[in-house]
């Protein structure tokens, strides 16, 4: 694997990583420290800017009028995008746009013309709705929502938890069990509008992270026509795990910006802190901690960029996502750790980023399937699936 | 089973019947008493973030506010730049709560979903999009 970065990357990473130190830092000065939106004004002017640099939208497929870029750039750029206050969920403010539901790019002609294009154009917004309270990790047995067909419709009943953007969506993708008996074989993706009656967002269910709360949802009778069925009928896992496992390279990414942030931040305040007569660099306990958020950072950036080649080759990448979702999210949480604590008192208030970032870091290691399912994807591949 | 507006709470390890049966419930909507907008109520007050409610004579909800990490003084310092601004007849209630932007956000929804219009004096200050949240 070839890790020299080429001159349209380097030029690409060159030009991110101006526009957030140029353009997102000075705004989040004025910002409350746990937002997430900018103003409107601002946003737009910003989107001019990611506009002009050819990178809006960068995250939709060439056909749709996206970047085109592979996965290698996209994950170096992920690495740029996150290194701010609000980096980690979200990236420079949304101001390269958003790719939508990945899922719909493989939804029939009349389902992107009702759902795909429409996102794309800021017109709509969609939720993804996996989890469920008896459990996410394990979607494949866990979902007890049903759908039952009645004529040309489909009867949804049942509840969803941990449900990113549902309350201000326009539609959702709504994962089913259409089939009792049979497992992973048995669930169904559902295309849901959400002014539909038999939708409810019960509650916001408030976490770590003060914006960007997630939501419960209940479904009674949530009647879905034919349709809106996403894919096959049973066929709905496969649309589901397709995506986690795409998004655990981005996701490592932009942990590992989260961290580089951190790290250089601590590296610049070593350099002026002085305790006992002496700078903090001196220290051979601060140097340590240095030396291990250095090692914690290039040996994740390592496993996250192993990954990015494999998908980059056509090649299966489910093992290395999962490595680099692991490493990436605990190197990133023990590197922003060391980061405040190197900051002493200031390292805990708002007036820093670290408290955000340790806040959030720490969801990392539950989102996008627990580290605890990723070891076991990886042993799967290691050892072989009779163990289990 | 019907559902209550309401979170769930720890009440032994079982959140999921809690939320259904209603043990261990914590209010969505801000329930406290009403206190008087003064300069002597607001003397008391913590300098912590939170959210609060101003209402009118009536106890009509007309703005939903919050004292973030930018707040030099918290709630406290929050609720008495209300009081410069609105002057006297006015009322308070606030909720001490390191959530404030997701409460907050919580709070207008549960306005919406209530009276169907934001309070008056959110119409500028608010999230792009309040988003929904069934009640019933």
């Amino acid at each position: 694997m070839d890790l020299e970065l080429s001159d349209e990357q380097r030029m690409l990473v060159e030009q991110v990583r101006r526009f957030v130190r140029q353009e997102v830092d000075p705004l989040e000065a004025d910002l409350d420290p746990d937002a997430s939106e900018l103003p409107g004004e601002e946003h737009d002017r910003l989107v001019a800017i990611t506009t002009g640099m050819g990178l809006y939208q960068m995250d939709v497929p060439e056909e749709f009028g996206g970047a085109g870029l592979d996965v290698m750039t996209r994950t170096l750029l992920a690495m740029e995008m996150s290194q701010h206050r609000a980096g980690l969920y979200t990236p420079c403010y949304g101001t390269f746009g958003s790719m939508g539901l990945a899922q719909l790019y493989d939804a029939n002609d009349d389902q992107k013309d009702r759902y795909l294009y429409p996102t794309l154009r800021g017109e709509k917004r969609g939720f993804f709705g996996l989890t469920e309270p008896s459990g996410g990790s394990d979607p494949a047995r866990a979902i007890q929502t049903r759908a039952v067909q009645d004529g040309d419709d489909w009867v949804i009943n049942g509840q969803k938890i941990f449900i990113s953007g549902a309350d201000r969506a326009d539609f959702g993708l709504v994962f089913a069990r259409t089939s009792p008996d049979k497992g992973r074989a048995g669930v169904t993706c559902f295309i849901v509008d959400t002014d539909m009656p038999g939708f409810h967002v019960r509650r916001i269910v408030h976490t770590l992270r003060s914006t960007h709360y997630a939501t419960e949802l209940q479904f009674e009778d949530l009647r879905v026509p034919s349709e809106n069925i996403l894919g096959q009928v049973d066929g709905g896992f496969g649309i589901a795990n397709e995506r986690l496992t795409r998004n655990r390279i981005p996701y490592a990414a932009s942990c590992l910006g989260v961290a580089m942030r951190a790290q250089e931040m601590a590296i610049e305040y070593v350099k002026i802190r002085e305790t006992f007569g002496d700078l903090l660099a001196t220290r051979q306990t601060i140097q340590n901690m240095i030396i291990d958020n250095e090692l914690d950072i290039r040996t994740a950036r390592w496993l996250t960029l192993a990954a990015a080649h494999k998908a980059d080759q056509g090649e299966p990448f489910r093992t290395e996502a999962a490595m680099a979702k692991i490493a990436a999210t605990e190197a990133g949480g023990r590197v922003v750790d060391r980061a405040m604590q190197i900051h002493g008192g200031y390292g805990v208030t708002k007036e820093f980023p670290f408290e955000r970032w340790f806040r959030e870091m720490r969801i990392r290691r539950i989102g996008e399937g627990p580290n605890e399912v990723q070891r076991l994807i990886i042993a799967r591949d290691l050892i072989g699936g009779a163990f289990h | 089973m019907p559902w209550k507006a309401s979170r769930p709470g720890w009440n032994g390890g079982n959140l999921i019947s809690a939320a259904y049966s209603g043990a261990g419930d914590m209010a969505i909507r801000m329930e406290k008493a009403w206190r008087p907008l003064t300069a002597e109520a607001l003397a008391g007050l913590p300098a912590q973030l939170g959210v609060y409610q101003i209402a009118d004579d009536s106890r009509e909800v007309i703005y939903i506010g919050y004292a973030g990490g930018r707040s030099l003084w918290g709630l406290r310092g929050a609720l008495q730049d209300e009081l410069a601004e609105r002057g006297g007849g006015h009322h308070f209630r606030l909720e001490v709560n390191q959530q404030y932007l997701s409460r907050w956000e919580e709070l207008l929804k549960v306005h919406m979903g209530d009276h169907g219009t934001l309070p008056p004096g959110n119409e500028k200050h608010r999230p792009r999009r309040i988003g929904q949240l069934s009640l019933s």
